[in-house]
């Protein structure tokens, strides 16, 4: 037992809310972007970290993408690939390297930061408000907005037409791959300029995955960069244009997503042949 | 270490009292904080143990209370030949009309269960009190100045303690079944919902405690200090020490009380202390450190929790049968929330939650400060405001509600304790 | 005309006084269910500060009063509760910058702040003790009736009156009214939207921009606004004594729960769940009865299902069947 706050294994709904509350792991705030010109447009580079005083995930790990790309991180189970997303994007306790995004070094600034920064974040579960519409939704990603957001949300209307269709149900209604949809849509309300995933496709079927992953091509091709977690390597590999293959926290291959898809050790080590 | 210089500073504290003020009042303070002590190892055994959040421990308090009328006094046999039969009959036609709602919503049919358990329950209710109202107001038609209730099994006074414990067992039992039964736990709601229902209850059922009349001059474990004043044999002994008699018997009988209580508290804290060392107390512990490994490994969560609930409830019964038998009296109307049930809480959350010493520490450390913040705070109050004219209305206006410096008091003290030291002053190993 | 005088009875002594208790009953449960939407505990010190609140808005009364100000018929204290609710605001925040705001940052368990909470329930308890008493207060003043029984009986020509309190009166229609408030806020504004999503997904809010720290001082203040306007409905309704405030705790916490706790609709509808359901069977039917009944099945006696002294048992028994039956409520509470 440490500390003096937690519950005591209490399980008491009568008096304490289970849901709803903060599962993130608190990373102090503070610190103010610097100005580092030159490089990729996002890149963490050589990070090295893991959550508070735990060890460390990720050894000198390095992701970049550039501007009009789709960038994907695949690896073995328990590779590091969310967390190497979660450290680009300040969740993380990072012990050396850098986070630079559009000219700016990023390390020392908190998430909600980034966000304003220009970085759009779609975490890969809880990652939408399934109490509110799905209009509200995407109203809430335009939190930080405060001019007239209204074509933005026509735009992701245009991306997602169910959404439109949907828009005046509570999200937590919708199917697995809807629910998706609202959260890259909500991610896009703020007009970020880089869009983080993690692992979208996580429990959808192959159908509505091969849907998603058209949908995020087309997000692709308005010129967003797109960095994105997966699980399915192959299908990642075939719309990526940088691709990296991690494992136990370090960089094992880099390479254009055609190029890793044809590599014979990356096919026989992970892509099963 | 901690632990001795803290206990010698409650042992100061008290006998400070004695010579201070007087030895009477050390010796008050003295029963009720070992009382208190007991109320709080049994909520500690709760919290600090399996993290339920009991705050209905006035109710199991006052159960014991009502033990303490059941099992001593004398029957009266006119009340129950008016209607006891009756009442008993009424009370039996109750718990079966219970069960039988039980039974049928456990074996009908899903669509049909709910219409009629709803039948029982109606029909059940109006036999209840078609059988319970005449039988009542039979029996509290009987001598109402004296007696007007059935009295109780007229058994000697010390056995009404493991009553307390029994009835307040009997009670848990009831709400852990239902209230940690259910998909999510429920029992903070529940403990404090059956906590009024049990002072409703001692306050209107005349005919089982005399209600708001009272019971007084309960039977008591040690003799009379009248008694004691007219023994020759005391009062040579008084003067051998040279006290005066009167003084020397109502020490006399208040010292009893200390060594009867402290003997069960060295008992309860023995068995609490084996208990959390025991395979049984590791295995709580696992629960409450990781519930979900617990039930991995194929522990019955809910089964557990209900067992520490029950024994945690038993010592508050306990707890509450001795007080009563301190006082001599029930008084239903004296039950407050605040008072037998959140400051037990502050008492375990100062002390240290986990810890047995700890609750035992904080139970007589808050109990001293509950009783002495008031002349405490009259004394600073009298000096802060010394400057005023003695008629001014504000300075009146604040030496009559010095009072209610000990709720102010108890609620820093509990922050403080919070903010400063969250595992309290004996944390827990 | 028998069934007419038995409906006035019933309307009399049952519904219009369930009615405004339902009312009281609803805005503090409203008040508990946000705090335990967006903060995430049940607040054990919402009656104290109930009661707090009511204490400022009963000292600017007399102050008005004092001043010889009015509202004709309608009390004072309406005019003085922006007064209470200034005072219970100020209150609240400066228990949440001194208190709570700390284990937020420390990331305690839910569960700690309810003992917090117990902590500022003695501190407030205590407060108004020392400021006002321990003992009953009054500070109604205006037109004791709407409709008194007497007139009621001579335009309509039954035996049975119906007497409509204006405290009753004020009581429902201010509920109504800060209810729509309350409800318009949290779904047509900015802020209240960010509320909701605030207790829907922490964690989601925060990557989205709302400030934390922002939805929780709206928090305090909306909640500071509720448990003022029921506590000085309840004084007006019934009377102001602070022991009565704290002892409301029961019924609101069932409210809330019974209703689905967290879910604001749920707080509203559990409200009135429990109050007419503690009229009812507390009520004695027999002048009800008296009027239905032909007269060879004439109750002998009161017809009381429980006494009075019961009422809290009526809204625990109530709480324990819906758990039973419907263990989230009868509006899936636990989010906004």
């Amino acid at each position: 037992m440490t500390g003096g706050y937690d519950d005591r294994g209490n399980r008491d709904v009568s008096i304490a809310n289970p849901a709803g509350g903060s599962a993130a792991h608190p990373v102090p705030a503070g610190g103010r972007a610097q100005p580092a010109p030159g490089g990729p447009f996002l890149i963490g580079e050589a990070m090295t970290g893991g959550y508070g005083r735990g060890a460390d995930i990720l050894h000198a790990c390095t992701i970049a993408v550039e501007r009009g790309e789709i960038a994907v991180i695949v690896g073995p189970n328990g590779a590091g690939k969310s967390t190497a997303m979660k450290a680009m994007f300040g969740m993380l306790d990072l012990r050396a390297g850098t986070v630079r995004l559009d000219g700016e070094d990023i390390t020392a600034i908190s998430p909600q930061a980034r966000v304003r920064e220009g970085m759009g974040f779609v975490p890969q579960t809880q990652n939408i408000f399934a109490s509110m519409t799905v209009e509200e939704n995407l109203e809430m990603g335009a939190f930080v907005r405060r001019d007239d957001f209204r074509d933005t949300m026509a735009q992701v209307y245009d991306l997602f037409p169910v959404l439109k269709e949907k828009r005046r149900q509570p999200a937590g209604e919708l199917s697995g791959g809807q629910r998706q949809q609202v959260a890259v849509g909500r991610a896009l309300m703020t007009r970020p300029k880089v869009l983080l995933l993690d692992e979208p496709t996580a429990g959808v079927s192959p159908i509505v995955m091969d849907e998603l992953f058209d949908r995020i091509v087309e997000v692709a091709r308005t010129g967003l960069p797109v960095l994105m977690v997966e699980q399915n390597a192959r299908q990642a590999l075939e719309i990526a244009d940088k691709a990296y293959v991690l494992v136990q926290g370090a960089n094992a291959h880099t390479g254009t997503g055609r190029a890793l898809l044809h590599d014979p050790q990356v096919r026989r080590s992970f892509l099963g042949g | 270490m901690r632990t001795l210089a803290l206990f010698a500073l409650v042992a100061a504290l008290i006998l400070g009292t004695g010579v201070l003020q007087s030895w009477n009042s050390a010796l008050i303070i003295l029963n009720m904080g070992l009382v208190s002590a007991i109320m709080a190892l049994g909520v500690n055994l709760q919290w600090g143990l399996a993290g339920l959040f009991n705050v209905g421990v006035m109710g199991f308090v006052a159960l014991g209370g009502l033990a303490v009328v059941l099992t001593s006094t004398a029957p009266v046999p006119q009340a129950w030949t008016a209607g006891g039969a009756r009442i008993i009959a009424a009370l039996i036609l109750g718990a079966a009309s219970i069960t039988l709602g039980a039974v049928a919503w456990r074996t009908l049919h899903r669509g049909r269960r709910g219409l009629a358990v709803a039948v029982i329950a109606v029909l059940g209710f109006v036999a209840f009190r078609w059988v319970l109202d005449p039988a009542v107001e039979a029996v509290e038609a009987v001598n109402p100045a004296a007696t007007g209730y059935l009295g109780g099994l007229g058994l000697p006074v010390l056995l009404a303690w493991p009553v307390g414990g029994l009835l307040a067992a009997g009670v848990a039992w009831v709400i852990g079944k239902t209230a940690l039964g259910l998909r999510s736990d429920y029992l903070a709601i529940a403990t404090l919902g059956i906590a009024e229902i049990v002072i409703a209850v001692l306050k209107n059922e005349d005919w089982l405690a005399r209600g708001v009349k009272n019971v007084i001059g309960l039977p008591r474990p040690l003799p009379y200090e009248i008694d004691l004043q007219g023994s020759p044999v005391f009062a040579g002994r008084a003067d051998a020490l040279g006290l005066d008699v009167t003084t020397a018997s109502t020490l006399y009988v208040k010292l009893g009380y200390s060594v009867l209580f402290s003997a069960v508290l060295i008992a309860v804290l023995v068995l609490a202390q084996l208990a959390l060392t025991s395979p049984w107390g590791r295995m709580m512990r696992a629960i409450r450190d990781n519930e979900e490994a617990a039930e991995a490994m194929g522990k019955d969560v809910t089964a557990r929790h209900l067992q520490v609930f029950i024994l945690g409830s038993v010592l508050c019964g306990i707890a509450g049968a001795m007080m009563t038998t301190l006082d001599g009296q029930l008084t239903p109307s004296s039950y407050q929330p605040l008072r037998y049930t959140f400051l037990i809480w502050v008492m375990v959350i100062l002390g240290g939650s986990g810890n047995n010493l700890g609750a035992v520490l904080g139970g007589f450390l808050v109990w001293f400060l509950w009783v002495q913040v008031e002349p405490i705070g009259q004394w600073v109050m009298q000096i802060a405001t010394s400057g005023m004219a003695a008629e001014s209305a504000l300075r009146v206006h604040l030496l009559e509600s010095v009072q209610h410096m000990r709720l102010l008091t108890m609620g820093i003290i509990l922050l403080v304790v919070l903010r400063f030291a969250p595992r309290g002053l004996l944390p827990e190993k | 005309m028998d069934l007419l005088n038995a409906l006035v009875a019933l309307a009399n002594f049952v519904l219009i006084p369930a009615l405004a208790y339902g009312s009281q009953l609803a805005l503090g449960a409203l008040g508990v269910t946000l705090i335990y939407a967006v903060l995430r505990f049940s607040n054990f010190a919402h009656g104290d500060t109930m009661a707090i609140g009511t204490m400022v808005t009963i000292l600017a009364t007399w102050a008005l009063q004092s001043l010889g100000v009015s509202l004709g018929p309608l009390p004072t204290a309406l005019l003085a509760i922006p007064f209470g609710i200034a005072g219970a605001a100020v209150l609240l925040l400066l228990t949440d910058r001194v208190v709570y705001r700390f284990y937020r940052a420390q990331k305690a368990k839910p569960v700690i702040l309810v003992i917090v909470s117990m902590g500022v329930m003695f501190i407030y308890n205590g407060m108004t003790r020392f400021i006002i008493g321990p003992d009953d207060q009054s500070f109604a003043d205006g037109e004791r009736f709407l409709i008194s029984a007497r007139d009621f009986k001579a335009w309509s020509g039954l035996d049975e009156g119906l007497a409509l309190k204006s405290t009753q009166a004020i009581t429902v229609v201010t509920a109504i009214i800060v209810v729509a408030i309350v409800f318009w806020f949290l779904t047509h504004t900015r802020t209240g939207k960010s509320m909701r999503a605030y207790s829907d997904n922490e964690d989601l809010a925060l990557l989205s921009g709302i400030s934390p720290e922002t939805v929780v001082r709206v928090t305090w203040i909306i909640v500071a606004a509720l448990a003022v306007v029921a506590g000085t409905l309840y004084g007006l309704d019934k009377s102001y004594k602070p022991f009565t405030y704290f002892q409301l705790l029961l019924p609101i916490f069932a409210s809330a729960i019974v209703g689905g706790i967290g879910s604001p609709v749920g707080a509203i509808a559990g409200g009135f769940v429990i109050a007419f359901s503690e009229v009812l069977f507390t009520y004695a039917w027999k002048k009800v009865l008296g009027y239905l009944l032909p007269e060879t099945l004439q109750p002998d006696g009161l017809v009381q299902l429980l006494s009075t002294d019961y009422k809290f048992a009526v809204s625990f028994v109530i709480l324990i069947i819906v758990l039973l039956f419907r263990p989230t409520g009868l509006f899936r509470g636990k989010s906004v």
